[in-house]
């Protein structure tokens, strides 16, 4: 600082660097006069008053993640054939969309090209597509009418999408992985026995492993599905079986099947077969903890 | 002290005018709820802003415990719902967070679009908006999978179907995304990848146009 400072120069010298001589004249920035109306500060004044919306909706917000917490079904298997795929329910328009038969199979380049792609390529350049002066949404006709027919659309197909999906639900016995996750943790707990991870349960042991019936189910094909110590694979598990279902219930599984998974068997082995099986599954229960 | 302490940093870098411009600007009277109660489809902009910002702070404490690998990730989530304190709290507002960021963000571009607010001058905020749009949908497909429960993977699986059926370059998008020719570790790992660094750091730059536009330009005015 060995020179003398004009009070009038632009820049003054601090230290080593140069900074711009500051002229607050000019940093009101531009008000909305133009506006004429009730217009105030944005800081304090307005941020306080949405902050006040903002707290609503953190607390609803809040009450919904403590009253419904966030669901986990069980460990992604790739060999799980009867699972129905859904994605989240904002993907589920144009899922239900890509299932007709002019969008999908040969056509799916349409459905995916034209009835996705081109949608939301207008919506992305709708301000060089719709470039008149007009703000006024009934005085646009052709750009509103275009968006209320697309959100009757998507409203429509995400309802017949997950219409479907209850239904699919319904006619197959299934009750959602995350649900039935849920209650088996419940139950678990209400024993006084510790919440169960799926995938990492301890298999029981198998009782009587030397009986008879297990020949017979190995003759029948049984352990195909369930594992040739029936500790499970494709099907579930039979060791511990005896906890979940009774006798009558077994013999009742085994003759008529159940679900996609299990075939009846009522063809392939006798009934008194399926009442040898049936008995040595029902012994077949986990040592209580 | 304060005032000492803003004043030495306002001597070396001149932050009172960059301060200025975000406080001082005067909010008119066509979107303000106290106003004109029907106002409120105002909110949703910043409604979304406000989501958005819980998203990145569950996330990041969300990271703190998840494992992107398939044998642990299942795990992970598991440990983070049942065995953290607060964890379930955490992932549920990430969780339901997702689906309301695109339920205001939606909201958000209806008020714009019935309000033709994207008319010149803002042609410009309106793309780099469904841009944002975008990155979201992004967000929340690549998220999806993360738990790596039956119905993350499943949903991927047909996602990326869809994707591969994008004529020449589907195949490409579809082995880019798996990290192979199946939905498994590889695929994971990307998406974790994706979901937690790529897209966020898009966001983040998109949300800077996105505010800077609009205090260049002011919001527009009454219909």
């Amino acid at each position: 600082m060995a020179h003398k400072q004009d009070p009038n120069e632009k820049v003054v010298f601090i230290g080593d660097s140069r900074v711009r001589k500051r002229d607050y004249s000019n940093v009101a920035p531009p008000d909305y006069s133009a506006y004429p109306g009730k217009s105030e500060a944005f800081i304090p004044n307005f941020l306080l008053k949405e902050w006040m919306v903002g707290v609503v909706v953190l607390v609803g917000f809040l009450v919904l993640v403590i009253a419904e917490p966030a669901p986990l079904g069980y460990p992604a298997n790739p060999l799980n054939s009867s699972f129905i795929p859904m994605p989240d329910w904002y993907f589920l328009f144009l899922y239900q969309m890509l299932k007709y038969p002019y969008t999908s199979g040969d056509y799916l380049v349409l459905g995916v090209l034209g009835l996705s792609g081109l949608p939301f390529i207008s919506l992305l350049l709708a301000p060089f597509l719709d470039t008149g002066k007009e703000r006024r949404f009934y005085r646009r006709p052709i750009a509103s009418s275009l968006m209320i027919v697309s959100l009757v659309a998507v409203t429509y197909l995400t309802w017949v999408s997950w219409d479907h999906y209850q239904y699919e639900l319904e006619v197959n016995g299934v009750t959602p992985e995350h649900i039935e996750r849920k209650i088996k943790a419940e139950e678990a707990v209400k024993k006084g026995l510790p919440r169960p991870i799926p995938g990492r349960e301890k298999i029981a042991a198998m009782v009587n492993a030397d009986d008879p019936a297990f020949e017979t189910m190995k003759q029948a094909q049984c352990i195909a599905c369930h594992g040739a110590e029936l500790e499970g694979a494709n099907g579930p598990t039979l060791r511990g079986v005896g906890d979940i279902l009774n006798k009558d219930e077994l013999v009742a599984t085994i003759t008529n099947g159940k679900g996609d998974g299990m075939p009846p068997f009522k063809d392939t082995l006798s009934a008194e077969k399926i009442d040898q099986i049936a008995t040595w599954l029902s012994t077949q229960k986990a040592e209580a903890k | 002290m304060f005032k000492n302490m803003y004043n030495w940093i306002d001597e070396r870098l001149d932050i009172t005018p960059m301060w200025r411009d975000i406080a001082d600007h005067e909010v008119p009277e066509h979107v303000n709820p106290a106003h004109h109660f029907s106002a409120f489809v105002y909110c949703f902009g910043g409604l979304t802003f406000f989501i958005t910002v819980i998203q990145i702070l569950s996330g990041m404490f969300l990271t703190m415990y998840y494992v992107p690998d398939i044998i642990n990730a299942y795990y992970s989530v598991d440990y983070l719902q049942h065995q953290v304190a607060f964890g379930a709290i955490v992932r549920g507002m990430h969780h339901w967070g997702a689906s309301l960021v695109i339920v205001m963000m939606f909201l958000h571009t209806l008020r714009v679009f019935f309000t033709g607010s994207y008319k010149a001058p803002r042609e410009m905020n309106w793309v780099v908006g469904m841009l944002i749009f975008f990155v979201m949908l992004g967000l929340g497909f690549t998220g999806y999978l993360l738990p790596w429960d039956d119905k993350a993977y499943y949903a991927t699986k047909v996602g990326l179907e869809i994707a591969g059926a994008v004529p020449f370059l589907g195949e490409y998008i579809k082995e880019l995304a798996n990290g192979g020719t199946i939905v498994g570790a590889q695929t994971l790992t990307r998406f974790f990848a994706i979901h937690v660094f790529f897209l966020p750091g898009v966001l983040l730059a998109l949300l800077a146009g996105h505010f800077f536009m609009i205090r260049k330009q002011g919001i527009s005015g009454p219909l």
